[in-house]
């Protein structure tokens, strides 16, 4: 099973969540970071590294000698990556989103697939029991979604010798990086808490993710703060609340000292273990209703 | 005309909270919101909207089943999982395209279209203190860098024909598409950061990028008092980083109670949290060259 761990809103507690979840799980798991921009599981979770690798996009590498500036490149590419004036033709490698295309469509072969360096793939364990594996991003570079395919392949290919399901971290957001983290998911479990702000991109989050047609859950943080009415929201849309977390100045203190949530309060323990049985019980999630509710 | 943006790493340190209240003290900014993934500062500036116009960015892959015949060229080619073969023939899946047009050029029967795509909304919005240029990006959307863009250009756009000095903007957590499309060329960077582990780690990570892109940074670790020794860690990042150092907030229950009442924290209370708040805007004044007056 794949369970995505997702908000809108950052700072809701997707990382407590996701470590606190991979601590209880009942069955062989690895942790997946997929905030490539800011990784932080691995704070929580501190995983002895057993390995890493470069991931890279393909990008057009040109041979000034074979370009006859006929400009099938630049005329096909839609990024900006490659132009050409007169006699000139510029490549922009960091513009590249690595489509394959201009080395497709030169008819003098002058384009040669070169390397943009994306960003780390790392992975490990946790006690021996739990695998992790993240992605980091290279300071500097824009496009996360190619990176988090790759942390994605490398820890489906990790899982499969052991059987093990995935809690995948999300990263913040509703675009393309939030939608490709919980597109390998059977279940998304939304985390958000009922201020103002956490409720807004609450919906905006769960209106983005109701094409891809999967089943959807929510976690309430800091369950007791602020007025907003969650529960109204997710009975309305059928959206089961699979556990409410306190606020609790324990928690907010064993987050601030790196600590896992589950393994640090044995009274909240429970609170998790029962998160992972409801979401192992998953079957009985019931679909979002396909209704986009307006909102302001 | 000099430009600050409020940007973190990490999410949910309280940027927009400490925009709304810039925004407040800095009186006649233009504001914009450049978090167009998960805008929020609408929350506490109650715009009305005064004109709104589409975002068309780039175009995107469409299959014609009628001209379609099934040859498999576009998944062969298609770099991004976005062509999906099932029992009733090909189509592309729009939230996986990237909008390439690779799939189009090969197709031997030339039965891709390529129309443009909406992948938004912006809007330039009047609020009580100034304008606002935000947007709302479709959910699953792409291109919230492109937007980004264009809300900036707005904004100056805006500013030149108000005569207006300063444009105040909220940006995205991260360090990817939308935050580096938020920060080349701004004058100033504002990054709230807290005492956390996540946001020790996540400051380092957005500090190099602004050094990357050449852009002064200050920093403001909010919720300070609730781990002070990592405020201090904060602090020695920050000075090894040649950042500024702008101060520390302590929590407050009045930051929630104020977004709670769609107030800016300088609106909501003179004491304790926004005293914290004028003194580091006064010192984000300072940053850029020319100072902005603080009421």
């Amino acid at each position: 099973m794949i369970v995505a761990v997702a908000s809108g809103k950052g700072g809701t507690g997707k990382t407590t969540v996701a470590a606190s979840l991979s601590w209880v799980w009942k069955r062989p798991v690895f942790a997946v970071d997929l905030d490539v921009e800011e990784p932080n599981l691995h704070l929580f979770l501190k995983p002895r590294f057993t390995g890493r690798r470069t991931a890279t996009l393909e990008v057009p590498l040109a041979d000034e000698a074979r370009c006859s500036h006929c400009g099938a490149c630049a005329e096909l590419c839609q990024f900006k990556a490659i132009t050409v004036l007169g006699t000139v033709r510029l490549t922009f490698p960091e513009m590249c989103h690595g489509c394959g295309g201009c080395l497709a469509v030169c008819p003098e072969g002058a384009l040669a697939p070169g390397r943009r360096e994306l960003g780390e793939v790392l992975w490990g364990r946790v006690r021996g029991e739990i695998g992790l594996c993240m992605g980091q991003l290279r300071v500097g570079e824009a496009l996360s979604p190619p990176l988090m395919r790759a942390v994605i392949a490398q820890a489906r290919e990790l899982a499969l010798r052991d059987g093990a399901d995935l809690v995948i971290d999300a990263p913040p957001g509703t675009s393309c990086p939030a939608i490709q983290a919980v597109s390998p998911a059977d279940l998304i479990v939304l985390v958000t808490e009922p201020t103002p702000f956490g409720f807004h991109d609450f919906r905006l989050a769960h209106e983005a993710f109701l094409p891809l047609g999967k089943p959807m859950a929510v976690v309430v943080n800091r369950a007791d703060l602020g007025e907003e009415d969650i529960h109204g929201y997710c009975r309305r849309l059928n959206l089961p609340v699979l556990a409410e977390i306190p606020h609790d100045r324990r928690i907010a203190r064993a987050y601030a000292q790196g600590t896992v949530v589950a393994a640090e309060l044995p009274e909240r323990k429970d609170l998790f273990d029962r998160l992972a049985t409801e979401i192992l019980g998953h079957g009985d999630v019931p679909r979002p209703l396909p209704e986009v509710p307006s909102h302001a | 005309m000099r430009e600050i943006l409020v940007i973190s790493g990490k999410g949910g340190t309280g940027k927009t909270s400490l925009t709304a209240a810039f925004a407040h003290l800095a009186r006649e900014a233009v504001l914009c919101d450049l978090d167009v993934d998960a805008p929020d500062l609408h929350l506490l500036l109650s715009p009305q909207i005064e004109t709104r116009e589409d975002f068309i960015a780039g175009h995107e892959a469409v299959i014609d089943p009628r001209r379609c015949t099934g040859c498999g060229e576009c998944l062969a080619r298609c770099r991004f999982a976005a062509v999906v073969s099932d029992r009733s023939g090909f189509r592309i899946d729009p939230l996986q395209c990237e909008g390439c047009k690779v799939c189009v050029r090969f197709c031997p029967e030339g039965a891709i279209d390529f129309p443009e795509r909406r992948s938004g909304e912006w809007f330039r919005s009047r609020t009580r203190f100034g304008s606002l240029i935000h947007a709302r990006l479709l959910p699953g959307a792409e291109n919230s860098g492109r937007l980004v863009a264009l809300l900036r250009e707005k904004a100056r756009e805006l500013a030149r024909s108000a005569g207006r000095r300063l444009i105040l903007s909220d940006g995205a957590p991260g360090i990817g598409c939308p935050v580096i499309s938020s920060l080349s060329g701004t004058d100033a960077a504002v990054v709230v950061t807290e005492p956390t582990p996540s946001g020790l780690h996540d400051l380092e990570r957005v500090l190099a990028l602004c050094r990357h892109f050449r852009v002064p940074a200050g920093v403001v670790v909010n919720k300070a008092d609730l781990a002070p020794e990592t405020t201090r860690s904060l602090k020695a990042e920050c000075r090894e980083n040649g950042a500024a150092w702008l101060g520390e907030i302590d929590y407050d229950e009045r930051f929630l109670a104020a977004m709670t009442r769609r107030m800016a924290i300088t609106e909501f209370c003179d004491d304790g949290p926004a005293i914290a708040v004028r003194r580091i805007w006064d010192g984000v004044s300072n940053m850029v060259s020319r100072p902005v007056r603080a009421c």
